[in-house]
């Protein structure tokens, strides 16, 4: 079954509605992706030759059962190997993946899990990704929280014990633009030991200030690596030109993070080709900056407010478990964050073979922390990104973390 | 030490002046209660080294909290990149009460975590004029370790493989020349990965020995814990009876080969 990702919202005034056909229906009326738009740092770098060239090479079919077996004998996985272990051939060997990379998550982070939550800060949205339930047409209640509202969300989230903090944005700037990211960092800073980002991409020189703002770390999606199927799925705004999302962790390093975090979204596109382009791209940015802390992610596709057809098509859990077993024997140095995308029985299960960090205590809505945390009602809360999985709270998730024999960490960080 | 009888509570390693009666020193990379409970308890540390960045830290997890009394905290600036940062890592530790000693860990490099001897060697100068009690973790160069002797370290503390690979003495015969030609104490860092190999390092000259891994991940924590221990005192006692010759050619000469000379 194909995800139905068009829905048209009810409160769409006629020309907007459309606009919005008009760009699901004629491809002419999107902006160049290749074009970088006004404002766009561009840097010179051919990380994004070298992924594609390697991604379009990569013929997950080409692979044989003896390959996988060298792949998993190898003393480190080579970019082959790598491939291997992504490849179909490897599904028959997933219990000695998993074995592998549980062996190498041992060595090389002991029996720690990480634990985080997302705080969103605003949902306003220029761009139109139609798999997103933030995307500009969708019919949803917006919210940007303001300073006070920010602390006093910050403040509910530090209560409960967490001491690591994800601040993400809908991508609008001029909703959300860099000073008010700034100040939410700073802000941050009182209640929280370690901050990262969440954003849309930006320059080197604001991704600087907002290192000196306290964040210390990038997150970015890259959805597809497949260029033309990423030009299909984003019909609107500065998310359309894949090249300046690429470099985003590059400029990231580049502005002085620590360190940058990599994933697609699976099951937007050919979900072993999408893997293998993110775990590249992760491996040859470490290369050329040895000193970056590196992290992968693993989203799979989640239903949204208006959508609930929206699926991660061909992904299932055990093709999820055979990527981040790749992932880690791959880049057995590389955190690897799991999402409450996933059930808690997933999440349970893959700390123990690859994971090193899972979120708690989440929510993807605006502004709704104490009433998620406390029962209270709220009706002012902005709208969700998408439907979570795994609601466990940061007591309860530390409390299983510990009963299945691994120590759970708040924090590993300090700031220099 | 031959013809005198041993007495191990006069074996003493001798750290920035202060006295220690065990020689393995728990290293803080992969963390648990009950690994220092293992620690301490079954392998007799004396020296538990904390990551500053982890026990910096609000909720009742720190691993400071689970630091038995009369163990001397070691904390270490894993997280840093170069001297300063090192620098700012170790007051910070100091104002937060963890003592003098500090573990220089400066890494630029996320992969292989190797350290970067240079500005170890900066930090190391900096922090000793300062008072601290410093015990820089290097990769083994005989000139870097001196120029840390020069610097004010308390120690020389050379990897031996790879932090976290458990692949033991790689890098034996530049620690062997460290262990020859330095007068601090030299302890072994990183990469031991059996008991046999923290024996065989004692059993050269070693002073102490850091492990963290080889016992966090061990089927059995608190056994593996009393088999370094055990281990690292008998590498000791080796070292210190004077290890037997190695014969290479032929039998032992019993039958010295000059015997035929007559004057």
């Amino acid at each position: 079954m194909d995800n139905e990702f068009f829905v048209d919202g009810a409160h769409l005034s006629e020309s907007a509605l459309k606009k919005k056909h008009m760009l699901e229906n004629n491809p002419a009326m999107r902006d160049d992706p290749d074009e970088f738009k006004a404002g766009m740092e561009k840097i010179s770098s051919d990380v994004s030759l070298l992924v594609l060239k390697e991604m379009d090479s990569f013929d997950p079919l080409s692979y044989t059962e003896k390959d996988v077996r060298a792949a998993l004998a190898a003393r480190s996985a080579s970019v082959e190997d790598f491939k291997a272990l992504l490849s179909p051939a490897a599904e028959p060997f997933l219990e000695e993946m998993a074995r592998k990379a549980s062996a190498l998550t041992a060595d090389h982070f002991g029996n720690t899990v990480y634990l985080f939550t997302p705080l969103y800060i605003a949902n306003y949205c220029d761009n139109y990704c139609v798999y997103c339930g933030f995307n500009c047409y969708n019919d949803i209640h917006r919210l940007r929280l303001d300073y006070s509202q920010m602390e006093k969300e910050m403040s509910v989230i530090a209560a409960s014990g967490m001491e690591e903090i994800l601040i993400l944005t809908g991508e609008s700037r001029k909703m959300s633009d860099i000073k008010y990211i700034g100040e939410a960092c700073k802000l941050a800073k009182k209640y929280f030991k370690n901050i990262g980002l969440e954003i849309y991409p930006v320059n080197s020189d604001e991704y600087a200030y907002l290192n000196e703002c306290g964040a210390d770390y990038v997150t970015v999606f890259q959805e597809t690596y497949d260029k033309s199927r990423y030009s299909d799925l984003h019909l609107l705004g500065h998310k359309r030109v894949w090249q300046y999302r690429f470099d985003a962790q590059e400029r990231a390093l580049k502005g002085g993070m620590r360190g940058v975090a990599f994933s697609a979204l699976l099951g937007l596109a050919d979900a072993r080709k999408d893997a293998f382009a993110t775990a590249y791209h992760a491996y040859l940015l470490q290369r050329k900056y040895p000193h970056a802390e590196i992290s992968l992610s693993c989203p799979r596709l989640r239903p949204i407010i208006n959508n609930d057809k929206i699926s991660p098509v061909g992904v299932g859990e055990k093709q999820l478990c055979q990527i981040l077993c790749a992932y880690r024997i791959f880049l057995p140095f590389a955190g690897i964050t799991v999402s409450s995308r996933e059930s808690a029985q997933f999440r349970n299960g893959i700390v123990k073979i690859a994971a090193t960090k899972v979120s708690a205590g989440v929510s993807t809505g605006i502004g709704d922390h104490e009433s998620k945390y406390s029962g209270k009602e709220n009706k002012e809360g902005g709208d969700e990104q998408f439907e979570i999985n795994d609601a466990r709270s940061l007591k309860k998730m530390y409390e299983d973390i510990s009963e299945e024999g691994l120590q759970p960490v708040l924090n590993d960080y300090i700031d220099v | 030490m031959s013809g005198k009888e041993y007495n191990p509570s006069e074996d003493k390693l001798v750290i920035g002046g202060k006295e220690f009666s065990s020689r393995f020193i728990l290293g803080s990379g992969k963390y648990s209660i009950k690994l220092i409970d293992a620690a301490v308890r079954c392998a007799g540390a004396e020296i538990i080294t904390v990551a500053l960045r982890r026990a910096n830290t609000k909720e009742s997890e720190s691993i400071l909290d689970y630091i038995p009394k009369g163990v001397t905290l070691l904390p270490n600036t894993s997280g840093a990149r170069n001297a300063a940062e090192a620098v700012r890592i170790a007051r910070l530790s100091r104002e937060l009460g963890c003592g003098d000693f500090v573990k220089i860990e400066i890494m630029r490099d996320s992969k292989y975590l190797l350290p970067d001897n240079l500005e170890t060697i900066k930090a190391t100068e900096t922090l000793a004029k300062e008072g601290f009690i410093v015990m820089p973790y290097m990769y083994p160069d005989l000139m870097a370790a001196r120029d840390l002797v020069s610097a004010g370290a308390a120690c020389v503390m050379p990897l031996a493989s790879p932090i976290g690979s458990n692949k033991g003495l790689a890098t034996k015969d530049f620690i062997q020349i460290l262990i020859d030609e330095i007068d601090l104490p030299i302890i072994v860092d990183a990469g031991i990965g059996r008991p046999s190999q923290a024996c065989e390092a004692m059993e050269m000259g070693v002073d102490a020995i850091m492990a963290n891994t080889a016992i966090a991940t061990a089927g059995n924590i608190t056994l593996m814990a009393e088999a370094f221990k055990q281990a690292i005192e008998a590498g000791r006692k080796a070292y210190l009876s004077g290890l037997g010759r190695v014969i290479n050619r032929g039998a032992s000469a019993s039958d010295p080969l000059t015997g035929f000379l007559r004057d």
